[in-house]
């Protein structure tokens, strides 16, 4: 467990000094949003309804980027076989990096927040708590799936294709069930619209992240 | 055991498409057309088995993922990459046969109706399965990675047709499952499950076997 908090701590304050892949990525996903402004129209009708959509594409857009990151900077400086080189558990890499980036995209996302709500003018005090919740779900199952698709991934020639080529189709529930909840917490619905989709989300986590620490194993093994 | 299974090819081979033959007569002109649908449902005796036997390919390639993992032996990975590729090219037809039938009997060639959405995302993953075999370049490592891909794949299914069918509440259960199927359409479509079941057996030898010269090919060029 202290591994664990060791990795992920290293990343964070690595990502926290330099700041590099933070600040670009905040400022994507309100490109996104902008963006996604642009191609739907100034109705605001058409807007609200298509907000919570709009707020997962470009988490999930984001997200794709760094989760690449993560694993691009441990690569340029050759220092993961350093990490596999130490002796023990190396589910141990894989939580950690994989609590690395997902504190890291909760923290892009709750700053991407007050940017939605002020391009989509949804009401978000009231839904904060809900829609936190369902943040932290999804994101939880992106990037228990997206750490590991972005091991396997980090070698090829072809990664910048390969790896959302491989890791979409995976977190299809993941989207489909964050957008739901969103959506339930945005209208106000309350808990029991919204109950179904979080028992989803929440599913998938356990499942994925248990298969995906199996998984590692074999996957960084040489 | 390459003359072993060249020996079983040819009588495989000719089941198969003596299967087809059968069940295509069958299908297109002995068996009675549908009171409501019409002639449009014959459609039926290609798509419910190319999708079926889809599913029993990708099952393969879980089975064959599992055991390469545990054993290493290369043999199941062959049989694993065979059958991912063999269920690619029926789930295409699935799709396509599909969408044929979709067009005229609800208007449209593609609906989000939940289980053509799981049969998609299916086989975006399967696709993903196979490009990210070609683009690895070391073997042992592309078959490790494949095996995972193809384990999580086939896990990650009944999640995502519960999501799917959550997200589409509109959606018509199989005719099979809930038997609205009237029996007198049972031995045309068993007959073409059949043929397509062969069919499957006989790529699947063909392309376990091209697998092993493949790899036969490489180990020689390796001990040059």
């Amino acid at each position: 467990m202290g591994r664990v908090w060791a990795l992920a701590r290293k990343d964070l304050l690595t990502e926290g000094r330099s700041k590099e892949t933070l600040n670009g990525l905040l400022f994507f996903a309100a490109l996104v949003l902008l963006i996604f402004g642009f191609a739907l129209g100034p109705d605001p009708e058409r807007l609200t309804q298509a907000a919570a959509g709009v707020l997962w594409v470009g988490f999930i857009l984001t997200g794709l980027l760094g989760l690449t990151r993560a694993f691009q900077v441990e690569q340029e400086n050759e220092s993961l076989e350093g990490l596999l080189l130490y002796p023990g558990d190396r589910g141990a890499i894989y939580l950690g990096k994989l609590v690395g980036s997902v504190v890291f995209m909760l923290a892009v996302e709750v700053t991407v927040f007050p940017c939605f709500a002020f391009f989509y003018n949804v009401p978000l005090w009231r839904a904060l708590p809900g829609l936190l919740l369902t943040a932290a779900l999804g994101t939880v199952g992106f990037a228990a799936v997206g750490t590991l698709f972005a091991a396997m991934t980090m070698h090829l020639r072809a990664r910048e294709v390969m790896f959302p080529l491989l890791l979409l189709p995976f977190v299809v529930p993941v989207l489909l069930a964050a957008v739901k909840g969103t959506e339930a917490f945005l209208r106000g619905a309350g808990r029991a619209e919204a109950f179904p989709w979080l028992t989803l989300l929440g599913l998938f986590d356990l499942i994925f992240v248990t298969l995906s620490l199996f998984a590692f194993e074999w996957v960084v093994e040489e | 055991m390459a003359s072993r299974s060249s020996r079983l090819m040819l009588p495989l081979g000719l089941a198969a498409g003596a299967a087809l033959l059968a069940g295509l007569y069958v299908g297109l002109v002995r068996a009675p057309a549908d009171a409501m649908q019409g002639e449009v449902q014959r459609i039926m005796y290609l798509h419910v088995p190319t999708v079926l036997v889809a599913y029993l390919a990708f099952f393969v390639v879980l089975v064959g993922s599992v055991a390469y993992l545990l054993t290493r032996r290369e043999r199941w990975d062959i049989l694993a990459h065979a059958s991912a590729e063999i269920g690619v090219l029926f789930t295409v037809l699935t799709i396509a046969a599909g969408a044929i039938w979709g067009k005229p009997t609800w208007g449209a060639w593609w609906t989000w109706d939940a289980r053509l959405t799981t049969t998609a995302i299916l086989l975006l993953i399967y696709i993903g399965y196979l490009m990210l075999r070609a683009a690895v370049e070391d073997q042992a490592r592309g078959a490790r990675y494949a095996a995972v891909v193809g384990i999580l794949g086939f896990l990650d299914i009944p999640i995502i047709h519960k999501s799917v069918e959550w997200w589409r509440t509109l959606h018509q259960p199989s005719s099979l499952a809930r038997g609205a199927l009237d029996p007198v359409f049972y031995p045309p479509l068993a007959l073409n499950l059949m043929a397509f079941a062969l069919l499957y057996a006989f790529l699947l030898a063909q392309r376990v076997e091209l697998g092993n010269l493949e790899a036969e090919v490489l180990r020689r060029r390796l001990e040059e």
